[in-house]
């Protein structure tokens, strides 16, 4: 039996803390370490950033990361595995090798994946027969094609293997699915293959676990006040053997804390129906998985049935549609709440006289109702609250004009206003999705390592 | 019997999908599962959280982490980049399900 393979994952999301993956490396044993930097608002920023200069379109965090770490992972032997690629894998990994040649390091060998970027693909492959209807509504895609900013296909985990046997210590890909980049480690070490239904499952789910980085190992946990040391809180380590069966850890003197409480946590974040949770490579029943404590802030995770998968891969396009904008303003005093009502209804009548309707627009009162709604019953008193203004249109210009409305209330309406420091609020553009599928014979991946 | 607040006996997490959000109640111990399987429906749920929910709730059952899974079926007002909400992800739905009020054994240990 050989001996257990440690993933760890540094980054839940563009914008997760810059300190975790340099711990990952440094403060314990660690074999693979993944990032996730995709959200699917940013691959439209991304594409955005590419069609103004081809050389971007990628995770520029990722680069300096690689510019703190690249001793260390030469050094350490460590693989990366990191979907900072965004649009544009090749520009990110020219960008790695040049800081790699500023440090003045050799040998170092980097593996890009590509194939799921499909926009400049979009007329072939509905001549070939993609449609591309709305994945949840069924709406044709024909009226919404010129819109597109982006398009992806969420791939499978087995070209970033194919990378890693050709070699790779950082692999850079594009869209794949998050749990792919935890997966794909442990197909390569342990030779897994497509029908290993069980085996792909186990890692999905191991993906599943780590791919939100601290939200494994006590960060966002119900019980918050049991949770040691929050300050250093640890990101997540999966020890995987080749049996599918794997251990959650983290490193020992780092903060937080991995149980069975804080992992199921995990398991059910942004579940469906469980009993059919689809990836690109198995389906899984994440009704067969079994944790069981083996030591301190150590659980393993076993037991896991997969299924065949479908024969189409998930398509995410983004489109423009709309702008909004919200401000806020700060209400103290006597009768806080109250007079934060009447200032929303002020503003609101300004607007509407000045001639200005809204697709939608939203008061929301922060410290009363803005994330429960009427579930609690609102307090009589209040010391202060923030009200909450936002509004919703196709039309920048009146978007525009409605950020101009907040900041005289604090001269023009009731006493004990404050707090528009920031500024008015600029129309902000709304990136709407378009989910689709797309038969997976139509995919081409491709994978290319290259030495520096 | 006696009535507690489903934080004394469980733990939740919520997250979003689409304009829907998932909201995972894990039960605390066996005894608690049995209580919430019986007592927390989808129907009690969707009246729980009033106007947030403006679609029909789903409820799923995973024995194996005692849990029940509940998609709360467009709850995000839009959801993605559309929203206009403060939580436009639902990051808060697991903490509003905590509040709804449940009878358990009077000999159930707090």
């Amino acid at each position: 039996m050989s001996k257990p393979i440690l993933i760890g994952n540094g980054q839940g999301f563009w914008g997760d803390s810059i300190d975790a993956p340099v711990k990952l490396m440094k403060d314990g044993p660690i074999d693979y370490v993944t990032l996730d930097y995709l959200a699917e608002v940013t691959m439209s920023i991304m594409q955005r950033q590419k069609n103004k200069d081809p050389n971007r379109g990628y995770a520029t965090d990722f680069v300096q990361l690689m510019k703190d770490t690249l001793p260390i992972i030469l050094d350490k032997n460590i693989k990366v595995i990191a979907n900072a690629g965004g649009v544009n894998p090749h520009a990110c990994r020219q960008a790695v090798f040049e800081v790699a040649k500023e440090l003045g390091l050799t040998g170092l060998k980097i593996g890009i994946v590509e194939g799921d970027d499909i926009l400049d693909d979009l007329p072939r492959l509905m001549q070939t027969g993609a449609d591309f209807k709305h994945l949840d509504t069924g709406e044709e895609f024909a009226s919404f094609r010129e819109k597109v900013l982006s398009a992806n296909v969420y791939i499978s985990a087995f070209p970033i293997a194919e990378a890693l046997s050709q070699g790779a210590d950082v692999i850079i890909t594009g869209r794949g699915t998050d749990p792919g980049l935890v997966l794909a480690p442990m197909i390569y070490e342990f030779g897994w293959t497509k029908n290993d239904l069980d085996k792909l499952a186990a890692g999905t789910v191991a993906g599943h676990i780590l791919e939100c980085g601290a939200q494994a190992t006590g960060g966002n946990f119900t019980r918050w006040w049991e949770v040691p040391n929050y300050a250093q809180i640890g990101y997540p380590i999966a020890e995987a053997s080749a049996d599918g069966s794997f251990v959650v850890t983290k490193h020992e003197k780092a903060g937080g804390m991995v149980t069975r409480d804080t992992i199921s946590e995990q398991i059910v974040y942004e579940m469906g129906d469980p009993g059919y949770y689809i990836s690109p490579d198995v389906c899984v029943d994440f009704k067969t998985i079994q944790l069981t404590d083996v030591g301190k802030d150590r659980v393993k995770v076993h037991g896991i049935k997969g299924m065949p998968t479908t024969e189409s891969y998930k398509v995410s396009m983004s489109y423009l549609h709309g702008y909004k904008a919200s401000g806020t303003l700060t209400i103290s005093g006597p009768d806080a709440y109250g007079k934060a009502q009447k200032c929303s209804e002020i503003i609101w009548e300004r607007l509407r006289d000045a001639g200005f309707e809204f697709e939608e627009k939203q008061s929301e009162y922060l410290g009363v109702n803005s994330c429960h709604g009427d579930i609690n019953p609102h307090p009589k008193q209040i010391n202060e609250v923030v009200l909450r203004l936002s509004a919703r249109d196709n039309d920048r210009h009146k978007i525009s004009r409605f950020g101009k409305e907040i900041a005289p209330l604090i001269t023009n309406g009731p006493p004990g206003v404050t707090g528009f420091a920031g500024g008015r609020p600029k129309p902000q553009e709304i990136v709407a999705y378009w989910p689709a599928l797309i038969d997976k014979k139509l995919v081409n991946t491709h994978v290319n390592v290259e030495e520096v | 019997m006696k009535r507690v607040r489903l934080r004394d006996i469980a733990h939740a997490r919520s997250g979003d999908k689409g304009d829907s959000t998932n909201v995972g109640l894990l039960a605390n111990n066996e005894i608690a599962y049995e209580v919430i399987k019986r007592e927390i429906t989808a129907e009690r749920v969707k009246a729980h959280f009033g106007n947030i929910v403006r679609g029909e709730v789903d409820r799923f059952e995973m024995p194996n982490l005692m849990c029940l899974n509940f998609i709360l079926n467009d709850s995000l007002g839009g959801g993605g980049s559309e929203t206009l909400r403060n939580d436009a992800q639902g990051k808060t739905h697991g903490q509003a399900i905590l509040l709804m009020h449940v009878d358990v054994p009077d000999d159930y240990e707090l």
